[in-house]
């Protein structure tokens, strides 16, 4: 059984389907990538999960059970952690209060909750920052603030958006390495990713999609010689 | 953290000495109002300041608080002090059904329906004359004729309730409030069930706010709509009370609530006779400008920009010698 399951997943917003049918799985334990040129209804897709907004039809299951319109909170608290492309971190708290109030999601006394917490900052090297306003934070920390949060919630399936976009390339390399490091700790991620040398190198199986649709699925390197794909990120022959 | 200690352990002493050295009924008088202002603002500021969700009808609370404590006695012919339990519960509970229906949404609507809120119990209070006397009020006989026992009842429900939301801000609850303040999206995908913390967080404001309400009766013995239910007597006040101590703070409120009190009474003895009379319609007026001062200069309140006061004070001090 799949860890988690998307079939046949449609979300229209008024006349426009941004996600329009697609269907995959997730195993436990694999990192699974997403992909799609901007506005291909990725991050919808991730919306959906969680149940950001409700999906217009279509069902979501995770662990063999549905989690269709299950409040957002929820979800969390099932077992599904997620991160935002846009960054929200809880401005005027402190980088370990931040992680300290997604912690309470498995706890209930602040020494606990203060504790796993810490852990989470030192798996995630943010040891340092830690009673940093998470405001005063750059942006590669404000990612690794998001993944910390995330993490925090003890989750089975980690859900990243984009947490390498605006990365340097030094920087790019310390996230590849974390994201690996959280799967050998057991927890199955799906990653959503535009940079290709992240995606291609960390993923064990692609799903790529555009206009909403599955244009391709398979390894990586099915992927990447996949017509369809290359068509979508370079664009076609001009008639 | 020993000199912060050292600190409160000074004003304790002085809290408590306060009415045996101070032995006039009019400045006793003062601090009970005072301390009634704490427990109003640090309610308002619990759910506004740390949980982001701003109340513009705290008198609605404060009033139901205050007629539960009249009516007990009016109608009941119990005392007016069961007022302090049932009175909270009550506005509590009111709390939970404007909670209820307004913060599944976001944006401005639970600020306006509290709003219309306190305005709906204002009216209800004054037409609603088989229970509640209408305009004519409600008055009862006072327990103590001396203030010092008010004094060291008023002391403890504000200092218990500044307690109380230290404790809160300390918990779980407190670090639930502050990041559906920050960001209600994030916190609801951390596994926050926002709209159940931002009820429990209504939901002791509104408590305090009702037990304050019930202890005013039973302080003043009497109490009409225009009074308790007052749009800009308590819920602006109670606003301002926060704004000028320090939104988002533990004892902000408690500052600015003797803050207020002070200015508030300044002006309406016109400075103390020194003035002419007239300067005491300008009380509503000075709050004006007080709140522009503090938006301006302190934007963080007394508590919240204190090192930047220090450091202004410290300067002129430095400069001058």
């Amino acid at each position: 059984m799949a860890l988690l399951e998307i079939k046949n997943l449609v979300k229209s917003f008024g006349g426009l389907k941004a996600v329009n049918d697609v269907t995959f799985h997730v195993e436990e334990g694999e990192i699974f990538g997403l992909i799609g040129p901007n506005g291909s209804g990725k991050t919808t897709t991730f919306n959906c999960i969680n149940n950001y907004f409700p999906i217009t039809s279509g069902d979501i299951f995770f662990k063999g059970k549905s989690i269709k319109g299950l409040k957002t909170y929820k979800v969390c608290h099932l077992g599904i952690g997620r991160t935002f492309q846009i960054v929200k971190p809880l401005a005027r708290m402190t980088v370990l209060e931040n992680v300290t109030a997604s912690a309470f999601c498995r706890v209930n006394t602040i020494g606990q909750a203060q504790k796993e917490a810490l852990e989470v900052l030192e798996f995630t090297n943010l040891t340092d920052k830690k009673d940093k306003q998470a405001k005063s934070l750059p942006i590669a920390g404000r990612k690794r603030l998001e993944i910390a949060r995330a993490l925090a919630t003890k989750p089975e399936l980690l859900l990243l958006d984009e947490t390498a976009a605006g990365l340097n390339p030094g920087e790019l390399d310390e996230a590849i390495e974390l994201v690996k490091k959280i799967r050998d700790n057991g927890i199955t991620i799906l990653i959503i990713e535009h940079i290709m040398k992240v995606i291609m190198t960390i993923s064990d199986r692609i799903h790529a999609i555009n206009f909403g649709q599955t244009i391709a699925a398979g390894t990586p390197e099915e992927v990447a010689n996949n017509p369809a794909v290359i068509e979508a990120y370079l664009g076609g022959e001009l008639c | 953290m020993t000199k912060k200690n050292l600190t409160l352990i000074i004003l304790g002493v002085v809290l408590l000495a306060f009415p045996l050295i101070v032995r006039s009924d009019y400045y006793q008088h003062l601090v009970i109002l005072a301390f009634i202002w704490v427990v109003i603002g640090s309610s308002w500021n619990l759910l506004a300041g740390y949980t982001g969700q701003v109340s513009f009808g705290h008198a609605m609370f404060f009033g139901v608080g205050a007629y539960t404590a009249g009516i007990l006695v009016t109608k009941l012919g119990i005392s007016a002090w069961w007022g302090m339990a049932f009175g909270g519960i009550l506005a509590m509970l009111i709390g939970l059904f404007v909670g209820w229906v307004c913060f599944r949404l976001r944006g401005p609507y639970f600020a306006l329906a509290t709003l219309a809120g306190g305005e709906i119990f204002r009216l209800i209070a004054t037409n609603w004359e088989s229970l509640t006397e209408g305009m004519v009020g409600i008055l009862i006989i006072q327990t103590f004729r001396s203030k010092l026992p008010y004094y060291y009842l008023a002391l403890l429900l504000a200092f218990a309730c500044v307690y109380v939301i230290h404790l809160i801000m300390k918990s779980k609850w407190g670090y639930y409030f502050v990041s559906i303040r920050e960001d209600q999206d994030a916190a609801e995908s951390l596994g926050i069930n926002t709209t159940l913390y931002k009820n429990v967080s209504l939901m002791v404001s509104a408590f305090f706010t009702g037990m304050a309400g019930a202890f005013y009766m039973n302080y003043m013995a009497f109490i009409d709509p225009e009074v308790v239910f007052s749009l800009h007597y308590i819920s602006i006040m109670a606003i301002l009370v926060g704004i000028v101590g320090g939104v988002g703070t533990i004892m902000g409120p408690a500052v600015g609530a003797f803050v207020m009190v002070g200015v508030q009474e300044t002006f309406r003895s016109a400075f103390f006779g020194l003035a002419p009379k007239w300067i005491s319609q300008g009380h509503a007026m000075a709050f004006g400008l007080l709140v522009i001062f503090a938006i301006m200069f302190l934007a963080n309140g007394i508590v919240g920009d204190w090192s930047k006061i220090k450091r202004h004070v410290f300067r002129i001090k430095t400069s001058s010698t």
